[in-house]
């Protein structure tokens, strides 16, 4: 690791629009007003109490924060007996950390006067999330969805329309969470004057990977606290699955000055060396897509590569820009999981505590196995927290796919 | 936004201008329905009477095109197209004698590295670049490599831009300021928005002198009534169409001139 930045990382990360060399806005201009406004609702209102306590409010009442802390020993002892804390975001209402960004926006959303939401989604967490706080503060909700990831996860969109949302199919390119970005992209410059964008991690341009994390931090904060309280300690190791990275900056943020590991789990689908992974840090370089500059899957000609991961919510060939500078800096470590580590992991847990996490966490979780294993052959027993993203519910069909667990007449 | 003396498209424009008129600007994808037709659709819109030819970077996340153009550059992108074609075609196309502008996303100008693709393309005899995802206020290395190699930059405005972004953005400039005519994306559309009049005289307000209207512009009509107030008739996606909707490469060459024909009529003043 490089030496810590004078003052320490969170305060070097501050609030954008750049992070190291990586960030930006790299937007059609027409978007630049929006984006103004934006960060100008979001300054006034994290300095203003009266939204804290809004939030806040929310929060309590109607996400269920604090969310809990859950050691799980039976599960450990396949992580070479380390001990094992889950954050419990899956327990969060709508079942992921996504609710604790959204809740947020659509707070922004009401105080800039905006009537109408649009947001992408991949698994359909951050869309459902987004068709509830619509739903809550009465606003007109569209959600794009990449038609592949329509098929993956129809559960979700089944909770979006319930929720009164409409859900866009898109259909160009991959046909996946990128895909969607772009046709939101395209939603917003159009609509700019009435429609908010609900963005959905710390990725795009300024300020949302820095208002997102904000949002987000909640996670890291609350656990930190938790741990101490729980082990006396702070924990070794601090492990999340990276998407987009959102549930990962949240966890991560408030370890960033502490002497504790953090690593970041990454979907590397059928094995970064096959090409068909999503683990961008790992696998891919640094370039411009959404509106950041960050890392990238990109071919030779900066054209962006399709992604691949078992888990529609990791399937995304971007990060976020402060993900790419934290690699940078040495302070967090990436590493891929493949879908069968995943896979196992998924089983493992559910087998062993009765928790079915999602596909995206269970990333997290397989890291876990690999990092308390490795402490366990250096001779130690590592404390690791992990960030428990979200709720296995939507993935039910994956698994039973994977794991046969259906015979042929109950499909 | 310096003279026309360093500017081929900024000549260009002030020569349309000399004869009382706006230049027309064309745009087309590279490589679509291949290279080759491609470069002679570009050939049949120049012999129609476009000014300026705008050459289209296929790119995998097209943010601010439309169905039209996506639909093209995609199919472009599933040929094989690559950069290096892109650099082809502007040099045949080149030789026809209009400066040629090539739009494009800005990844794939940073993956070959900013000063090497300015420097590949000025001696491809590329006139510049249009860039719709980069604002000057993240060009930094684009205004140096533009400079250092001769070459326009043509930088985007919109009706929601700020008097500071308009006067920002015309500094910035070199060839002309492209006036996005409506909040929106590429494509074809019945009515070009009333606010384009007015961001180009803001735009021109805020330090520009050459403001060209893009946007939705797709009938003769449109580009006559664009023409009264801007420097400037910026068409893309009714070109497109024409090639894409046709039955054969020959065909849609043919309708393609037709189509280019009108419009250019209609920035003389001589819309059917
Ligand atoms: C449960 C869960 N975890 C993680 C992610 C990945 O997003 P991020 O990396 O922004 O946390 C998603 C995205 O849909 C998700 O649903």
């Amino acid at each position: 690791m490089t030496s810590p930045p004078p003052g320490g990382f969170a305060a070097a990360a501050g609030a954008g629009p750049y992070f190291g060399d990586f960030g930006g806005r790299f937007v059609p201009e027409a978007l630049i007003a929006a984006l103004d406004e934006l960060e100008a609702a979001y300054e006034k209102a994290r300095h203003d109490p009266e939204f804290a306590a809004e939030l806040a409010r929310l929060h309590r009442t109607y996400t269920g924060r604090p969310s809990i802390i859950t050691e799980v020993p039976r599960f450990a002892r396949h992580c070479g007996n380390a001990r094992v804390l889950l954050k419990r975001e899956d327990l969060n209402h709508t079942g992921s950390h996504k609710i604790n960004n959204v809740l947020g926006q659509a707070l922004l959303t009401k105080r800039i006067g905006k009537t109408r939401v649009i947001a992408e989604t991949g698994a359909g967490q951050h869309g459902v999330a987004t068709a509830t706080a619509a739903a809550l503060f009465d606003l007109e909700c569209v959600v794009y969805m990449g038609e592949e990831d329509t098929r993956r996860q129809a559960l979700n969109v089944a909770r979006m329309r319930l929720l009164g949302a409409e859900v866009v199919p898109v259909r160009t390119g991959s046909r996946t969470l990128k895909d969607a970005i772009n046709e939101a992209l395209r939603d917003w410059v159009t609509n700019v004057a009435t429609t908010n964008y609900v963005f959905g991690t710390v990725a795009g341009p300024h300020p949302f990977p820095a208002m997102v994390r904000d949002f987000q931090r909640i996670i890291g904060e609350e656990a930190r606290a938790q741990v101490l309280e729980i082990t006396g300690a702070l924990p070794d190791v601090v492990a999340a699955c990276v998407g987009g990275g959102s549930n990962a900056i949240g966890i991560f943020h408030a370890f960033l000055d502490d002497p504790v590991r953090l690593v970041g789990l990454e979907a590397g689908g059928e094995g970064v060396a096959t090409g068909r992974h999503a683990a961008t840090i790992t696998g891919g370089a640094p370039g411009v897509l959404h509106g950041a500059r960050s890392y990238l899957l990109q071919d030779a000609d900066g054209q962006t590569i399709e992604s691949h991961s078992i888990s529609a919510g990791l399937d995304y060939p971007g990060v976020g820009p402060e993900h790419a500078w934290l690699a940078s800096t040495g302070r967090v470590e990436y590493r891929p999981v493949t879908d069968a580590a995943a896979m196992e992991a998924f089983l493992l847990l559910s087998r062993t505590e009765g928790i079915i996490p999602a596909i995206e966490s269970a990333h997290a979780l397989a890291g876990a196995i690999e990092l308390g294993r490795e402490a366990a052959d250096a001779g130690r027993r590592d404390t690791i927290l992990v960030n428990l993203s979200g709720r296995g519910d939507k993935d039910v069909a994956t698994a039973a796919r994977w794991f046969g667990l259906l015979d042929e007449g109950e499909l | 936004m310096t003279t026309a003396t360093t500017s081929p498209t900024a000549a260009r424009v002030d020569a349309a201008r000399a004869e009382g008129r706006a230049a027309l600007v064309g745009y087309l994808p590279v490589g679509f329905p291949d290279v080759e037709t491609a470069v002679a659709a570009a050939r049949t819109i120049v012999e129609a009477g476009v000014d300026v030819v705008e050459l289209g970077l296929p790119y995998s996340d097209p943010v601010m095109d439309g169905p039209v153009i996506q639909a093209a550059v995609e199919r472009a992108l599933a040929g094989g197209v690559r950069v290096k074609d892109t650099l082809r075609t502007v040099e045949a196309v080149a030789a026809t004698g209009v400066p040629v502008l090539v739009m494009t996303y800005w990844n794939p100008v940073l993956r070959y590295g900013v000063d090497a693709f300015a420097r590949d393309l000025a001696a491809a005899g590329g006139a510049g670049l249009i860039t719709p995802d980069l604002i000057p206020d993240e060009a930094g290395e684009w205004l140096t490599a533009s400079d250092a190699h001769g070459l326009d930059r043509v930088f985007l405005v919109a009706p929601s831009s700020t008097t500071e972004r308009l006067a920002l953005t015309a500094r910035a400039s070199r060839g002309f300021v492209y006036a996005a005519s409506t909040m929106g994306v590429t494509g074809v559309r019945t009515s070009v928005d009333a606010q384009a009049r007015r961001l180009v005289e803001d735009t021109r307000r805020a330090g520009a002198e050459r403001v060209c209207v893009g946007l939705g512009v797709s009938t003769p009509e449109q580009a006559a009534e664009v023409a009264g107030y801007a420097d400037g008739v910026i068409v893309g996606s009714v070109l497109v169409r024409a090639l894409l909707e046709a039955p054969t490469p020959a065909a849609g060459l043919a309708r393609l001139g037709r189509v280019a024909e009108g419009l250019a009529a209609g920035v003389r003043g001589g819309a059917a």
